[in-house]
C-alpha cells in the first residue's frame, strides 16, 4: 500500500462513490449551521418537499448577528434592536424547530461562534468531515478533520443528502520547524505563511500544517492557524492527530467515552501523513525567523513584521502589484515607506473565530494587566468566542483585568470581525484586530483593519500605536 | 437553475486583483433570508457614494460615476472580465446570487477562489479561467472598442472574440454537464441514496461515535 497524506486518508475514509467524470460523492459527518447562510437552504428543502437526511449530524448556533452588549443581549432574540438581524436569528430558530435540529439558543452558555463551539463541545472530532456555510470552517482541521466552508446550495445539499459532490484537491505541506520566539504566536505564524505564499497560494490545495512549531502548539493555536488557511487560498487546513489533540478532545460533551473512546482513539492514532507520502507542494518556514506580524493593507498577504516599513509603489515594477499597493495605501490612509510602529489604531478588537479562545484571552490579559488603554483609543472590545470561554475567563478574573485596563467585556459572537451586528468601525478609523480579514469595508464602511495577534492588539491598545510585544 | 449553453454579451471590467466576496456583496445585505434581489447591491461600496442598507430603493442613491459598471457603455453587460483570485474570502453564495441577479452569466479571470468558483456553478453563472496574458489582451481589446462583445460557448468550451478568434477553456465534466442541462444536483445525488445508506451502515459499525450523539 502506498504512503498516504492525512488528506488522502480522510478523503478515502469518506468516499461514498467515485464517478467516471472525476467527481466523487463524499460523506459528511458533521454539519454546523448558523443564521446567515442557512435560511435559503431551508427554504429550498421546503420548496422541494425534502427532509434532512440525518438530523443528528447537524448542530446550529446563531453567531454573526447576535448583539454583544450585555443589556441588549439579556432580552434574548426578541430584544435584538436591528429588525433585520432579529428576523435572521428568529428564522434560524424557526427552521431548527420545523426540521427538528439541535440548536444552542442565543443565551445558552454553549452558544458562541460556530467554529469555537464545535471543537469545544466535542461536536467536531478527529477524522470527521465537517462543513458549514462559512469559509472559516477550515478551523476544525486542527483536530485532524477534513473541514471546509461551503455555499448555501451545498448547505441544502448536505441537509438533503448528507453528502457533497467534490473534486479531490492537491496536497500541500506547510512545515514550520524550529521554535517560536517568546511573544510570537500562532497568529503570527499563519500571517507569515500568508505573507510568503500569498492569498491565492493555497488555491486548489488542501494544506497540512506540520513541523516542530505546530507539534509544540496548543489546540487553540492550531485552530488559529487552520482558521486562516482560507486567507492563504486553501479551503481546508489540517494538523495530524497527536497527544495534544486527544487530550483536548477527551471529556468533551459530545466526545465518545469509555470503551468507545478506546475504539475511537485507536482509529484516530492513524490520522497523520505516512512516512514518504507525496505532497504536490511543500512550503517551509523556520520558527525562529517569524516576528510579530501586522497587516498594513487590504488583503491578508499585505503583511509585514513589526519592525517593517510600508512598501513604496515607485519601486515596484509589476504594474498590477503596483496598482494594488497604491490603492491599498490610499484606502488605508498610510504613507509609503512609513514604519509599522507609526500606525495608530483608533479601536482595538480582540475576538473572532481566529482569536477568541481562552488562550487568546489569557495572552491579551497578560499584556494589559495593571496597565491602561491609551487615551487615543476610542474603544477596545474584548469579545469571548463562546459562553463557555466567557465563563472560564471570568473564573480566572480575566474580565476584571480587561475592565480595569479600560476595555469593554462583551457577550460572545462574531461581533466586529464582520460588523453584521452593531459593533463596527467608522469611516477612516484604524483598528488593531485579532480577526482574519482586512478587506475594504469588512469591519464597517471605510474602516481600516490591521490584523494582529491578541498580544499585539493588547500592546497596541496600551501604547496607542503598534509595538513589538517581544519587548513588552 | 437556469441552463447555460451559449452566451453572447457585452463585456464589462472589474480591473483589480483579489476582488473579495465582501466587495462583491457587503455584509449588511447578507441579513436577507431570500435568494433574489441582490443585483442592485452588487459591488455596493464601489457603485454608490452613500452607505447602502438592505431593502432600500437603490434607484434614488447617488452613483459613483467613476466606477466602470456605472458607465453608459457597460450598461446591459452579461460578461464580467476580472483579474487574479476573483471571489476570494467569505463563502457567501450571495456573491454569485448578486452577479446573476445583476445580469452577469459569465466571469472571465486568470484565477478564482475555490469556494466562489464552486458556488457559481450552482447558480447558472459560468466562471472561466484563462491564462493571465490572454485576460490582459481581452482587457485591452475591450477598452479599445466600445460595445465589445464576447461569445461564450460552454458546449464547445470556447470563448469567441469579435475578430473570430477562438479561445478554448477548461471545465470539469460534471459541472459542465449540470450547467448545460440546468440540473438540480440534489436530485442527482439522491439517485445514489442506496450507496449513501450502505456507507452509513458500514460506518455505524466501524465508528459508532459518529452517530446519534447530537439529538
Amino acid at each position: 500500500m502506498s504512503a498516504k497524506t492525512l488528506y488522502d486518508k480522510l478523503w478515502q475514509n469518506h468516499l461514498v462513490e467515485q464517478r467516471e467524470d472525476g467527481s466523487a460523492l463524499i460523506y459528511i459527518d458533521r454539519h454546523l449551521i448558523h443564521e446567515v447562510t442557512s435560511p435559503q437552504a431551508f427554504e429550498g428543502l421546503r420548496l422541494a418537499g425534502r427532509q434532512p437526511w440525518r438530523r443528528d449530524a447537524n448542530l446550529a448556533v446563531p453567531d454573526h448577528n447576535v448583539p454583544t452588549e450585555s443589556a441588549e443581549r439579556a432580552g434574548g432574540v426578541a430584544a435584538i434592536a436591528d429588525p433585520v438581524s432579529r428576523l435572521q436569528v428568529q428564522t434560524l430558530d424557526e427552521n431548527c424547530a420545523d426540521f427538528d435540529l439541535v440548536k444552542f439558543d442565543i443565551n445558552d452558555v454553549r452558544q458562541g461562534i460556530v467554529h469555537v463551539v464545535g471543537p469545544e463541545q466535542g461536536a467536531t472530532l478527529p477524522g470527521m468531515t465537517v462543513v458549514c456555510g462559512d469559509s472559516h470552517t477550515s478551523t476544525h482541521g486542527a483536530l485532524g478533520a477534513l473541514a471546509h466552508g461551503i455555499g448555501t446550495s451545498e448547505v441544502e445539499h448536505v441537509l438533503a443528502t448528507q453528502t457533497l459532490i467534490q473534486q479531490k484537491m492537491r496536497n500541500m505541506l506547510v512545515r514550520i520547524d524550529g521554535r517560536l520566539q517568546p511573544g510570537v504566536t500562532a497568529k503570527d505564524v499563519v500571517l507569515a505563511v500568508i505573507g510568503k505564499i500569498g492569498t491565492a497560494g493555497g488555491t486548489g490545495y488542501a494544506i497540512e500544517f506540520g513541523g516542530q512549531v505546530i507539534r509544540d502548539m496548543s489546540m487553540e493555536g492550531r485552530m488559529t492557524v487552520c482558521n486562516m488557511s482560507i486567507e492563504a487560498g486553501a479551503r481546508m487546513g489540517m494538523v495530524a492527530v497527536d497527544d495534544t489533540t486527544l487530550e483536548y478532545v477527551k471529556g468533551r460533551a459530545y466526545a465518545p467515552s469509555g470503551k468507545m473512546w478506546e475504539q475511537a482513539e485507536a482509529a484516530w492514532r492513524d490520522l497523520h501523513s505516512d512516512e514518504g507520502a507525496h505532497f504536490d507542494a511543500i512550503v517551509e518556514l523556520r520558527g525562529e525567523d517569524i516576528k510579530p506580524q501586522v497587516t498594513w493593507g487590504t488583503s491578508p498577504e499585505m503583511v509585514l513584521p513589526i519592525d517593517g516599513y510600508l512598501p513604496e509603489p515607485d519601486s515596484i515594477e509589476d504594474s498590477s502589484r503596483k496598482a494594488a499597493v497604491t490603492r491599498a495605501l490610499e484606502y488605508m490612509g498610510l504613507a509609503a515607506g512609513s514604519a509599522i510602529t507609526d500606525i495608530r489604531p483608533d479601536r482595538v478588537f480582540i475576538g473572532s473565530c481566529t482569536n477568541s479562545r481562552i488562550e487568546d484571552l489569557r495572552e491579551a490579559a497578560a499584556v494589559v494587566k495593571g496597565k491602561k488603554v491609551a487615551d487615543s483609543i476610542k474603544q477596545a472590545l474584548v469579545v469571548p468566542g463562546s459562553g463557555e470561554v466567557k465563563k472560564q475567563a471570568e473564573a480566572e478574573g480575566l474580565d476584571q483585568v480587561f475592565i480595569e485596563a479600560g476595555m469593554e467585556w462583551r457577550e460572545p459572537g462574531c461581533s466586529m470581525c464582520l460588523a453584521m451586528n452593531a459593533d463596527k468601525l467608522g469611516p477612516g478609523e484604524h483598528c488593531a484586530s485579532t480577526s482574519n480579514r482586512n478587506f475594504e469595508g469588512r469591519q464597517g464602511i471605510g474602516g481600516r483593519t490591521h490584523l494582529v495577534s491578541p498580544a499585539m492588539a493588547a500592546a497596541a491598545a496600551v501604547a496607542g500605536h503598534f509595538v513589538d510585544v517581544r519587548d513588552w | 437553475m437556469k441552463a447555460f449553453t451559449v452566451e453572447t454579451g457585452l463585456v464589462a471590467p472589474m480591473d483589480r486583483a483579489n476582488v473579495d466576496t465582501d466587495l462583491i456583496i457587503p455584509k449588511q445585505f447578507l441579513k436577507s433570508i431570500k435568494r433574489s434581489g441582490f443585483g442592485p447591491n452588487l459591488f455596493d461600496e464601489l457603485r454608490y457614494l452613500d452607505e447602502g442598507q438592505p431593502g432600500e430603493d437603490c434607484s434614488q442613491r447617488p452613483l459613483n460615476t467613476e466606477f466602470p459598471l456605472n458607465f453608459p457603455r457597460y450598461q446591459g453587460a452579461s460578461i464580467l472580465l476580472a483579474r487574479e483570485n476573483f471571489g476570494c474570502g467569505s463563502s457567501r453564495e450571495h456573491a454569485p446570487w448578486a452577479l446573476e441577479d445583476y445580469g452577469f452569466r459569465c466571469v472571465i479571470a486568470p484565477s478564482f477562489a475555490d469556494i466562489f468558483y464552486n458556488n457559481c456553478f450552482k447558480n447558472g453563472v459560468l466562471p472561466i479561467a484563462l491564462d493571465g496574458a490572454t485576460v490582459s489582451r481581452l482587457f485591452d481589446e475591450m477598452y479599445a472598442s466600445e460595445g465589445y462583445q464576447l461569445t461564450v460557448d460552454l458546449r464547445q468550451q470556447k470563448v469567441v472574440t469579435p475578430s473570430g478568434e477562438e479561445i478554448p477553456f477548461e471545465v470539469d465534466e460534471f459541472r459542465r454537464h449540470c450547467l448545460l442541462e440546468g440540473l438540480d444536483d440534489i436530485g442527482l445525488t439522491l439517485k445514489s441514496a442506496d450507496a449513501i445508506r450502505s456507507y452509513e451502515q458500514k460506518m455505524r459499525q466501524q465508528s459508532p461515535w459518529l452517530f446519534d450523539v447530537i439529538k
